[in-house]
């Protein structure tokens, strides 16, 4: 595998955010194929394509798959077992 | 049209010859790379391609086998959903027509399975009359890795995300099936003169 | 590099780490979209990004070299809840960044300094020059105000009696500059993909928690710019 092509779930927030309302970078998941726990900013995110697809860190299947349609942000969960906002938030409100 | 950037252009953008870009479309003398994932390392000798679904006997190719095959070389204009056309590319590969010379199906679908688990479906029919191909040279030399290598399909008369990268084999079914951008909200067929791009579109 | 500050009617804030996302638009309709790290600490409506211009590129050349003060912009933002530190978060703090990778760090810094907070903290910085360094200047008078250790490795060139690292980050670099794992540092890494994917791999193997050791990858050659 070359794999330089990836960058992190962090570069997806933008659109998560049009398909959560929320920020979600800061939120974890459980991969439904391995099991791996990880923030979705964490996880292997291809953006050079034609929606951005987030992989597990632990065995690369697809979780997420974020297009943006004209009328608005698709985001399809793929092998995705749970996803739960930070236990409190990681770090205080913004002023 | 809402905001524009005072004085910004964006990447140089020529239309092209008339009757050569559909719309929406952009001319890139580059060679973008799209991936959804990882390129796999796929090693020329465990590469296959397989015909296989609503077939009898499915037929498989090792390399060699494959690369024996008659050939041919193809120009074709390529059209990306992601708005850019490459005018004139130089492929070699094997037509879909001979791969599927002598296949005896009742199928009118088909599903591209790809090393790494991409797929994309299409009507079996845009397979078949000199419509489609499985490419392993282009510009003269093997396909790169990041561009589909070994081989890949290219399927020019659809947009470019039909042509699928490191294919190893087709399904062809009784029943259409979404595949992989098909299933996230791009068009199940993905004519780029009718600007097909999205769902619904 | 430029630094463009924004005003922003409206901002809600943001956090260390944080990024916008820039949207550009042509007369025809055309768009390019690309992300940009927040350099600054909140400041009201204000905010500040640094730009390294690439030669090859469709934003940032836009961004470095034709954006006037007056002219409006395209933001979404702010972005980002997981590559985000505060002073709050407490320390020690482990910085690990590449080229303009020090963007996001720049603003944990600079929340920290403006917090007057003794957190202990640490950067390793790298670049291909000196000339290159980014914030190079204000990087050495915070460096000098105690509680935060700055070393460099320039990878390309070195000034004449350069005592500092002289090669790409490594193993054995971060083994010498970066907090041990008893300390239980909170680590963020930022560049380019290759330096990343160096420096977090040097860190867990060191024995920090993969946990603790965020990243933030820009692509493989510090994106498409």
């Amino acid at each position: 595998m070359s794999d330089d092509a990836h960058v992190d779930g962090n570069a997806v927030g933008g659109m998560m955010i049009e398909a959560f309302g929320a920020e979600m970078t800061a939120a974890r998941s459980c991969c439904a194929e391995c099991g791996t726990v990880a923030a979705l900013g964490a996880l292997l995110a291809y953006t050079r394509a034609p929606g951005d697809v987030l992989r597990c860190t632990g065995c690369g299947v697809v979780m997420l798959v974020a297009v943006a349609r004209p009328e608005g942000v698709r985001l399809s969960l793929g092998a995705v077992r749970w996803i739960e906002p930070p236990a409190g938030p990681p770090v205080s409100a913004a002023p | 049209m809402g905001f524009v950037s005072r004085g910004f252009r964006g990447r140089r953008r020529a239309d092209g010859p008339p009757g050569r870009v559909p719309p929406g479309q952009y001319v890139v003398t580059d060679f973008p790379v799209l991936s959804a994932g990882p390129t796999p390392d796929v090693p020329l000798d465990e590469w296959r391609f397989t015909i296989a679904g609503e077939v009898d006997d499915p037929v498989s190719w090792s390399w060699d086998e494959f690369r024996a095959l008659p050939s041919e070389r193809v120009t074709k204009d390529i059209h990306c959903v992601t708005k850019w056309s490459k005018l004139d590319t130089d492929w070699e590969g094997v037509s879909l027509d001979v791969l599927l010379d002598g296949v005896d199906t009742a199928a009118e679908y088909a599903l591209a399975r790809s090393y790494g688990g991409y797929t994309t479906n299409l009507p079996l029919e845009d397979l078949l009359d000199g419509k489609a191909w499985v490419a392993y040279a282009f510009g003269g030399a093997p396909l790169e890795p990041e561009h589909g290598g070994p081989a890949r399909l290219l399927v020019p008369h659809l947009y470019f995300w039909k042509s699928a990268k490191w294919v190893t084999g087709i399904d062809l079914l009784a029943a259409d099936r979404p595949g992989f951008w098909e299933n996230y909200g791009y068009h199940n067929y993905g004519d780029p003169w009718l600007e097909q791009r999205y769902a619904g579109d | 590099m430029r630094s463009l500050v924004l005003d922003c009617p409206g901002w809600p804030g943001h956090l260390p780490g944080q990024h916008v996302d820039v949207r550009l638009t042509a007369e025809d309709g055309y768009q390019a979209q690309r992300s940009y790290s927040i350099a600054t600490p909140a400041d009201g409506t204000r905010l500040t990004l640094t730009i390294e211009r690439i030669a090859d590129g469709e934003v940032s050349p836009y961004l470095a070299d034709e954006l006037r003060p007056g002219d409006g912009l395209e933001l979404r933002g702010p972005i980002g809840g997981w590559f985000v530190w505060e002073p709050a978060l407490g320390g020690p703090l482990q910085l690990v960044g590449g080229g303009s990778g020090v963007v996001p760090l720049m603003a944990m810094l600079r929340a920290r300094a403006a917090a007057g907070a003794d957190i202990p903290a640490r950067l390793l910085l790298s670049a291909r020059s000196w000339d290159e360094v980014i914030y190079r200047d204000e990087l050495e008078r915070l460096g000098a105000g105690g509680g935060l250790e700055v070393r460099f490795a320039l990878t390309r060139a070195q000034p004449p009696g350069w005592t500092g690292y002289a090669r790409r980050i490594d193993h054995d670099m971060l083994g010498e500059v970066a907090w041990s794992p008893e300390e239980m540092p909170r680590s963020f890494v930022c560049g380019p993909t290759g330096l990343v994917e160096a420096a977090t791999r040097a860190l867990v193997e060191l024995g920090h928690d993969p946990a603790t050791v965020k990243a933030e990858r820009f692509g493989p050659t510090g994106g498409p710019g």
